[in-house]
């Protein structure tokens, strides 16, 4: 298997190193450029065309280094691919990021209700894998309310001599993070409990983009951490390195049916992505940086969620900031996440 | 040139010459490194999806075979240091050996940095200049250059100078001692970095102390000679090469002292984690005792402590360390498995046991994981019994090309007596 893939790749690197990226595409018609691709089709049982593009994917830059040209060729080959993997007219947006906009997000926790639209509306705007297994972006994590109970007020450990090491008064619930993301009632929001949704936090000093070994993910000057996929080589230290648990791997070829795809994308956001790279919420920049909401904002049945430009004084998100209450998870890890949590 | 060219053509054949036993073994890991074949087959194809990772445990049993081997190459210092700086001279007539074992070990490190990746078809994303390095913000990249800087420098070390014995030349110490010197810190680099890896990383709070890298050391430095004092003994059986008995010796005071000190570490973490008892002690209490009715780890951890400290007690003991028959194997075997458990199963699992969001689940090996595992180490093992072969015949003196070493054959009476001993 390993010697399959690697042959073909050592006859194309032999070349001079820059004028082949492109001449070999140029050449893909080419005998030796055919043999590569059938080589390739064999290795991921794909037809010829769809092998021959995820070829020339192979031999890409780092999506920062391209020249425009070379993310316009990068782009067209994409979009091509997906057109013809998907059956619909696909497009692959690479919109760099706005002038003087800085986003942020903001959430009240005191008005959701745990009913997860927001998480099937991600699924569905960004593509990702649909099932076997489904990937989400945004968890919502049920709290349970403790409680104190008058028949523990004298029960704690060690028994005798005194409560020294602790009581048992307080029923322990909601100030540990116990993670309960499956809850499945009947209805929401459930007595007793209150919800606390997560996603990728946008920090400021990202931990996961320092631990990179290739750069392949970064932040952009609009303030949103994103991934090339074309570059990760699924080391799997960001993951490892998210306090946030915000980053999900492909540890499969993702499943995505045809009729589920959304052929709006972006090269950096929601495109469909390949087995064994890294993917997470990148605050649906397909949309916001064409300045729309992102789909989980808009999709909110009671208006929790506030999406907006850390830089305009008269946002939505700025007044939450001034006016409101508002902390950040995890604080003392120095992260400066742009995701706010508030209560009216 | 030509003088080199038969080196290793001569070294090559000797080393892949030997008896039943011999060819029994090479079989017998033969088999494993098949079945690893067709596991990497499957997963280079398949993705890590025929592994049991998961977004909640996205590391687990090659992570933990990567720490361990980490830790058994540095662990080949623990033959250099004390020849080339106390100048041991029963050791330093095999040093090379030590040498040889790190080569495998980094060799083997690789196996499962191959089969840690997502993406190994891209691992040229990593190469300088074609690629991106992100040298120095991230730790990984730190880890890809100590590491193949201690293979070229155990590559070069051993094999310049198995070479001159080979020609029958003096080493030329102007060239030879520095890299020796060197190789000594970087040994110890190659294990600090592997520690600064996975516990630079606050989002993991049970790896997130800085007794990490003493931690690792000690107790690499306890496993790795126990593999080496393992190793020496099957050498003495089965070839004429003299081992003598102050060289294991050294080594098994080496391995009884780093174990001592790594159990004493362990019982630190123990107590600082446990008395205050916050939420970043959950994984700790997880591995020990369970959380919540999961009790995947608790097994293993209690058995590696019992293995740790029965070693420990054995090796105090000079009655037994020094019974080279049974008693000194057993104990390094007990020292070799324990730390197997403490650094793998019981260190690199239990971090993602909660997740970040406080979710527990429980990760166990799927069975292509485990013949990758287990052909991984019989690739290495593979290779190392090639290389120290080799080495073992060039200082017995079997192989050469021109001028006299003297070579280091056991009498027959100095052999009956260290049996004895």
């Amino acid at each position: 298997m390993s010697d399959d893939k690697k042959k073909p790749e050592e006859t194309a690197v032999q070349g001079p190193k820059e004028a082949t990226r492109r001449g070999f595409l140029r050449d893909a018609g080419t005998l030796t450029a055919a043999t590569i691709a059938g080589a390739a089709a064999l290795v991921t049982q794909t037809d010829e065309a769809e092998a021959k593009a995820s070829w020339a994917e192979w031999f890409q830059k780092n999506y920062r280094l391209m020249t425009d040209e070379e993310k316009k060729e990068s782009v067209e080959r994409l979009e091509k691919r997906y057109s013809e993997e998907y059956g619909k007219a696909t497009t692959v947006d690479s919109s760099p990021a706005m002038e003087g906009v800085l986003f942020g997000y903001a959430l009240n926790i005191q008005k959701c209700i745990g009913c997860r639209r927001c998480v099937h509306a991600c699924v569905k705007e960004n593509n990702q894998s649909r099932n076997n297994p489904e990937i989400q972006w945004i968890r919502v994590v049920k709290m349970e309310k403790g409680n104190f109970t008058t028949e523990n007020m004298d029960k704690g450990y060690p028994k005798d001599y005194g409560i020294q090491v602790g009581g048992n008064a307080y029923e322990n619930a909601g100030v540990t993070l116990e993670g309960e993301h499956y809850y499945t009632p009947e209805e929401v929001p459930e007595k007793g409990s209150f919800y606390f949704p997560m996603q990728c936090m946008q920090c400021e000093k990202p931990p996961c983009v320092k631990v990179c070994p290739v750069r392949t993910t970064y932040r952009e000057p609009d303030g949103i951490v994103v991934i090339d996929y074309n570059w990760c080589i699924g080391c799997r230290m960001c993951i490892s390195a998210c306090p946030y648990w915000a980053r999900r791997f492909n540890w499969g070829e993702p499943n995505l049916p045809q009729e589920d795809m959304n052929p709006v994308t972006h090269y950096l956001g929601n495109r469909p992505r390949m087995k064994g790279v890294a993917e997470k919420c990148t605050f649906c920049l397909q949309r916001t940086r064409k300045g729309r909401y992102t789909a989980c904002v808009e999709v909110c049945p009671v208006g929790a969620r506030k999406f907006g430009n850390l830089l305009d004084p008269e946002s939505e998100v700025r007044k939450i900031l001034e006016k409101k209450r508002v902390f950040r998870l995890k604080a003392d890890l120095n992260t400066y996440p742009k995701f706010f949590y508030f209560i009216d | 040139m030509r003088h080199k060219i038969q080196f290793a053509i001569d070294f090559v054949t000797y080393a892949v010459r030997g008896g039943p036993k011999f060819y029994l073994w090479m079989l017998g890991l033969g088999f494993f490194i098949l079945l690893m074949s067709y596991g990497a087959f499957r997963q280079f194809t398949e993705g890590m999806i025929v592994t049991n990772y998961n977004d909640q445990v996205s590391w687990g049993l090659y992570e933990a075979q990567f720490v361990f081997l980490v830790g058994v190459a540095a662990a080949a210092v623990t033959v250099v240091f004390p020849s080339y700086v106390y100048h041991h001279k029963k050791l330093k007539e095999i040093v090379v050996l030590g040498e040889m074992l790190a080569i495998a070990a980094v060799f083997m490190v690789i196996i499962f940095i191959m089969f840690h990746m997502g993406r190994p078809d891209r691992l040229w994303h990593l190469l300088p200049v074609i690629g991106i390095f992100n040298w120095p913000n991230s730790m990984l990249t730190w880890d890809v250059l100590v590491l193949n800087g201690y293979l070229g420098l155990n590559a070069v070390c051993g094999f310049y100078y198995l070479y001159k014995r080979y020609s029958g030349q003096e080493v030329n110490k102007s060239f030879y001692m520095p890299l020796v010197y060197i190789s000594i810190v970087w040994a110890l680099s190659i294990h600090t970095v592997t520690a600064f890896l996975i516990n630079t990383m606050p989002s993991r709070p049970m790896w997130f102390h800085s007794m990490m890298p003493i931690k690792f050391i000690s107790t690499a430095f306890a496993a790795g000679p126990s593999m080496i004092i393992i190793a020496f003994l099957v050498i003495r059986k089965n070839t004429k090469l003299k081992i003598a008995d102050e060289a294991i010796e050294l080594l098994a005071q080496i391995v009884t002292w780093c174990l001592g000190i790594a159990i004493f570490l362990t019982i630190a973490e123990v107590v600082t984690e446990l008395y205050p008892s916050t939420e970043h002690s959950f994984s700790l209490k997880y591995l020990m005792f369970g959380m919540h009715g999961l009790t995947g780890l608790v097994a293993w951890y209690w058995s590696s402590i019992v293995l740790m400290i029965s070693a420990f007690i054995l090796l105090l003991t000079p009655r037994f360390r020094k019974d080279h028959r049974f008693f000194l194997p057993l104990a390094c075997a007990m020292t070799f498995a324990g730390i197997w458990i403490d650094k793998g199963m019981g260190l690199v699992v239990p971090a993602f046991i909660p997740t970040p969001i406080g979710e527990l689940s429980e990760y166990t090996p799927s069975w292509i994981e485990i013949i990758n595992s287990l052909g991984g180490w019989a690739s290495g093992l593979f290779l190392f019994t090639l290389l120290v072969k080799g080495a073992v015949g060039v200082l017995l003196g079997d192989l050469k090309n021109g001028g006299e070493w003297e070579p280091i054959v056991i009498s027959e009476e100095s052999k009956e007596e260290s049996y004895r001993g």
